[in-house]
This record gives C-alpha cells, structure tokens and sequence, in this order.
C-alpha cells in the first residue's frame, strides 16, 4: 500500500507544523516566519488530498507511532471522515496564509508578528492532530494543544476587549477540556483502553452503566462547550469578534469544525448508534440546533458589528450541524459532513472579506461600512456573493447543505423541523441585509477619506474561497460522496 | 507503609467530588479574575486526584519488572496525569498573563467593573 516515506505520511502531517512553529520563533522575522507557516500550510494540504486519494481508493490508513502495536501504543488513523476533515483544515489554512500577510501588518505589532505565525502554526497541528488520532487521551492533548493557542491568539486582538474575550474563553474552554477527560477517565475505568476502536469493541458490555453514561454527558458538555452549541456558545461572539481579522477567518472555518467532528468520533466510533437509544441524546441536540438556529439568527439582526453579527450567524450554523446529528439517518449525518466542509468555505470566504473592509476602513461596524458598494467593488461582491451562499441560494453550496438537511427532515416526516430550517434561512437574509443595505444604498460620509480596493494578494484569496462555494456549489460529486461515505462508516448499515 | 486507621474504600472519590464542585463554584460564583483561575485550577486538581485514585489497586507495588513484585498499580494513568499537569500549568500560566495584560488595560480585575466600563464604551 504505502511504502517508503510515504507511509509516515499521516505523522508528518501533524508533526510538520509542530516542528516549524519554533523555528519561528528561533528566526524571529515577521517575513520568515510567514515564509515558513505558508510553506508548511501548503505542504499540509498537499499531504492531506493525497491521503484523502488513498483513503477513498484503498481504506482506511492506520499509523502505529514508534511501532507500538495498537491498543498499548498510540495509533493515528485516517478514515474518510477525517482524511476530509484535515482537507477543510488544510485548505483554509493555505488559503487564509497566503491571504494573511498584508492584514497581520496593519493589526499585529510588528515585533510581536513573528508570534502571531507561530501561533497560528500551533492551532493548526493542534487541529490536524484532532482529526487523525486513534486515541482518546491523545485528543484531549491535541484539543488543547489547539485551544491554548487559539487564546493567544484571539488576545493578539488591538482592543483590550479581545483580552477579556481570550480569559473568558480561556475559562470556559479549560473546563470544557477537563469535562473530556472526566468523561474519557470514566470509560478507561470501565474498558481499561483508550484507544477508539479498541474502546468500541469493549462499549457494548458496559454501555448501560451508570459510569458509561456519565462520561456521556460529561464529553458532550465538554465538546459541546468548544464547538459553541448553544447555549454553551457564550464565550464565541466576543472572541470572534475582537479577534485580529485573520484569526477569526481561521478559526470560525476550522476550529469549531473539527470540535463537531470530535463529538462525531465520540458518538459514533466509540459508542456507536445502540448510544441514542439509551440516552435521549438526540432529541436534547436537536432541540438545541433548533433553539440554536431560530434564536441565534434572530440575534444576529440587531448586531452593529459586521464580525459579531457573522460570529452569532456562527453558532446558528452550528446548530443546522447538530440537528443533522440528531436525525441520526444517513441523510442528516451527510448533511452535518457537507456543512462542515460548506460552512468552513463560506465563513472563511465572509471574514476574509471583513479584514479586507478592516485593512481599508479600519473598522467593522455596519454604519461604517456606509458606500463600500462603491468604494471596494471587488471585496464587497465576494462578500454578497458569500452571502448567498451562507443564505442558501441555489447554485452556491449552502443550498447543497440545506437541501439534504431539510430531505432527511422529510424522510422522517419532520415538518416542524424543516420549516424552521426554512424560516432560519429567511431570518438569514434579514440579518445580511442589513450590510447590503448600508454597502450599496447609502454613500460613503462626506469627507470621508477616498479609499481604493484592496491589493490583489487579497483580493485572489477572498475569490478562490468565493469560487470554491459556487464550485462546489454546482460541481457536487466529491463533496457529496465523500460526506455519504463518512455517513456510512459512522452509521454502518443501521437505518 | 500501614495507615493507623482504614480508609472508607470510596473517600478518594467524595474528595474528588467535593473539590471538583468547590472548584468550579469558585469559578463560576467570584468576580475576581485571579480567583477564577485558582478555581480552575481546584477544579482540574480533582481530575488528577480522579485518575490516580482509580489506577491504584489495593496493596499493589510500583510497577517495576521484579520478579518479588506480582500485585503492581496501572501506571497509565500517572502518566496521562503528568501530561494533564502540564497541560494545566500552560493554562494557568497563560490565565495568569492574560490578567497582567487585563489589569494593565482596565485597571481593575474585578468582572462586574470590567463590564461596567465595556458597556460604557460600547
């Protein structure tokens, strides 16, 4: 299968960026370690679409690390699911890399900018990490290995807001952190293993125990609270909205991504489907998506701040993710994998669009945004574009994600369901309206200072993200199969 | 080593109820920044307490490859905790220097008075 170098692949995806986060900071030059984290960005990306090629050709890859066989040793493994996952980490990173620079330059002091990409490297192994490991304790070092940085640098942020925003989060995330490893401490003590697959193999014979299903719910909370699933999202708002604009870009594509994908890993490969049956597990995700998306949207309406507006949209979208969980069908577990990927394409194309309106205008609040229509014509049509997308129009790929939520609503004769999925979209275009609005029917303040679209370094990466939803919005072969396959390893043959 | 009185098989776990609650109470319940990341800490301590306790096996040895020694606790847990220690330490220290910075900013580290002067500015 593979051999040489090539075996040792899914460790260096991981170990890559681990390893080039201190030459960073050893070099301590803003221009180098840019150089560095976008050469390991791409390099990333390259590793992560070969492995997904192998996966879906020959199987699942497993890695033995050191040689320690499996249940003893910590293994890393590439499945579907997790080969497509690391694609949508790997992608955006590369992209949001390439885009960073000019952006770091204007909202990072220069002396700490060298941080900022080590930083950033650090989140990004934290994340990949997440996504191949075999081994439960494992995920939590990666899961904070991920965070910890990502507080750092959310506090890079110029408002001593996003300094208050980090330590909330910071707070909020550690016990989330420590509620994993409640939860993983009370499987070990009833399987003694750690490693996933071994650990389902074990589940069936302890499942209904009192101690099983109190780790259930300690991981849920605990996930829950670092994929921002309402109503433990408290700590999101305000961290995406301080953040530096290339950080929130970042990780509202990624970060909260790969926590749903956690949770994924933990319902389905450890405990498997017989879960939801004992626990109403799946009724409580799916009233909360729904809590989610109604309430959250309607929130999103009355925000001034363009990045606080996209990060309530945020959560919302979350919620569409969870509800496609709790349908516990093929068709609502593709929709949730599809909207992992589409929601990642569409966040980050949205706020890559909003730190180019911050480099010009030096700030996000909607009344400021008054005549960019004009002004950026170029940044505000990838906005609007991404817009549709994010509403669900047809031809872009929110409408891909939407179409199956709502089809597996229907096949269990969820009206309700798929009405407020529905009214949510509706609430949507309320919400983005309003910057349409103030970007196109109003004119710039007079004496405003005469402003020019931003440079083509900026502007290729906000279209390639663009591009990608109407892409894969019209083109929906790979996404669609790939997200059907990773249903079905999760499900198995169960209905 | 024999203790002069027997242990109640289940304390180590009443201890890690009472501190993993008292903790987070902490967190959640005081104003204070440094306060709140004590409690944290109070409250990731009784996880640690948590894993040992269930790894110890009554009368076992160190794991040591003896042949005198056949009853030996699970070490794996110790060294799950070790790398849960570390990982602790790096959030306290990063708490602690995020509040350096917050008092620097605000001049105070007292929750409500932080908001109180967000919600001015906003």
């Amino acid at each position: 299968m593979l051999s040489g170098l090539s075996s040792h692949l899914p460790v260096i995806l991981v170990v890559l960026p681990l390893i080039a986060a201190p030459i960073c900071v050893i070099f301590r030059s803003a221009s180098l370690a840019w150089l560095i984290a976008l050469i390991a960005s791409w390099l990333c990306l390259g590793i992560s679409i070969f492995l997904l090629e192998q996966v879906i050709s020959n199987g699942p890859i497993s890695y033995l690390l050191g040689n320690w066989p499996a249940p003893w040793g910590i293994e890393y493994k590439v499945d579907v699911l997790s080969a497509f996952v690391m694609l949508i980490v790997t992608s955006i990173g590369a992209i949001v890399m390439v885009f960073a620079p000019k952006s770091v330059q204007i909202e990072i002091p220069s002396d700490r900018t060298y941080l900022f990409y080590t930083m950033y490297l650090l989140t990004f192994a934290g994340l990949l990490g997440i996504t191949i490991t075999a081994d439960a304790f494992n995920l939590f070092v990666f899961l904070e290995i991920s965070s910890l940085s990502s507080y750092v640098l959310i506090s890079l942020g110029a408002q001593r807001n996003a300094l208050t925003a980090a330590l909330r989060y910071l707070i909020l995330g550690t016990v989330g952190a420590t509620f994993y490893i409640i939860g993983v401490g009370l499987m070990y003590q009833m399987t003694g293993t750690l490693n996933i697959s071994d650990l389902a193999e074990r589940m069936p014979d302890v499942a209904s125990t009192k101690t099983i299903l109190i780790a259930v719910g300690f991981i849920t909370v605990g996930i829950g609270l670092k994929l921002g699933l309402f109503p433990l999202h408290v700590w999101l708002p305000n961290a995406y909205a301080y953040a530096p604009s290339v950080v929130t870009a970042f990780l509202a594509a990624t970060a909260t991504k790969v926590a749903v994908y956690a949770l994924l890993r933990v319902y389905f490969s450890i405990f498997g489907i017989n879960l939801f049956s004992a626990l109403p597990i799946a009724e409580v995700l799916l009233i909360l998506g729904l809590i989610a998306i109604i309430s959250m949207s309607t929130v999103a309406i009355y925000q001034n701040n363009a990045k606080r507006l996209l990060a309530y949209s945020s959560v919302a979208q979350v919620g569409y993710m969870v509800i496609g969980i709790g349908m516990l069908t093929i068709t609502g577990l593709t929709a949730t994998i599809l909207h992992l990927f589409n929601h990642a394409v569409i966040k980050g194309a949205l706020f890559l669009a909003l730190a180019a309106v911050f480099y010009r205008i030096k700030s996000v609040k909607v009344e400021d945004m008054a005549g960019l229509g004009k002004a950026m014509p170029y940044t505000m049509a990838a906005f609007v574009a991404a817009g549709f997308s994010l509403i669900g129009v047809p031809s872009t790929v929110g409408f891909i994600s939407k179409w199956y939520l709502i089809l597996g609503a229907l096949d269990k004769d969820w009206w309700l369901v798929a009405i407020l999925i529905v009214v949510s979209s509706l609430l949507a275009v309320i919400y983005f309206w309003k910057v349409i609005e103030y970007a196109y029917f109003k004119n710039r303040p007079d004496g405003a200072t005469e402003i020019r679209d931003v440079p083509l370094s900026m502007l290729i990466p906000i279209w390639v993200m663009v591009g990608s939803n109407f892409y894969f919005g019209l083109n929906t072969n790979f996404t669609i199969s790939a997200a059907m396959k990773a249903a079905t390893s999760l499900i198995g043959d169960a209905p | 080593m024999q203790l002069p009185i027997e242990l109640p098989g289940l304390l180590n776990y009443w201890m890690v109820i009472i501190l993993m609650m008292s903790g987070f109470f902490v967190v959640i319940s005081h104003g204070n920044l440094i306060k709140k990341i004590v409690g944290l800490n109070v409250f990731q301590v009784s996880v640690f307490v948590f894993y040992i306790t269930m790894s110890k096996v009554d009368g076992g040895a160190a794991p040591i490859l003896d042949d005198a020694i056949q009853n030996y606790s699970n070490p794996l847990p110790h060294v799950l905790i070790l790398t849960a220690i570390v990982v602790g330490v790096a959030t306290t220290a990063l708490g602690l220097a995020l509040v350096v910075r917050i008092r620097d900013a605000y001049s105070t580290i007292e929750d409500d008075e932080i908001l109180e002067q967000e919600r001015d500015n906003a």
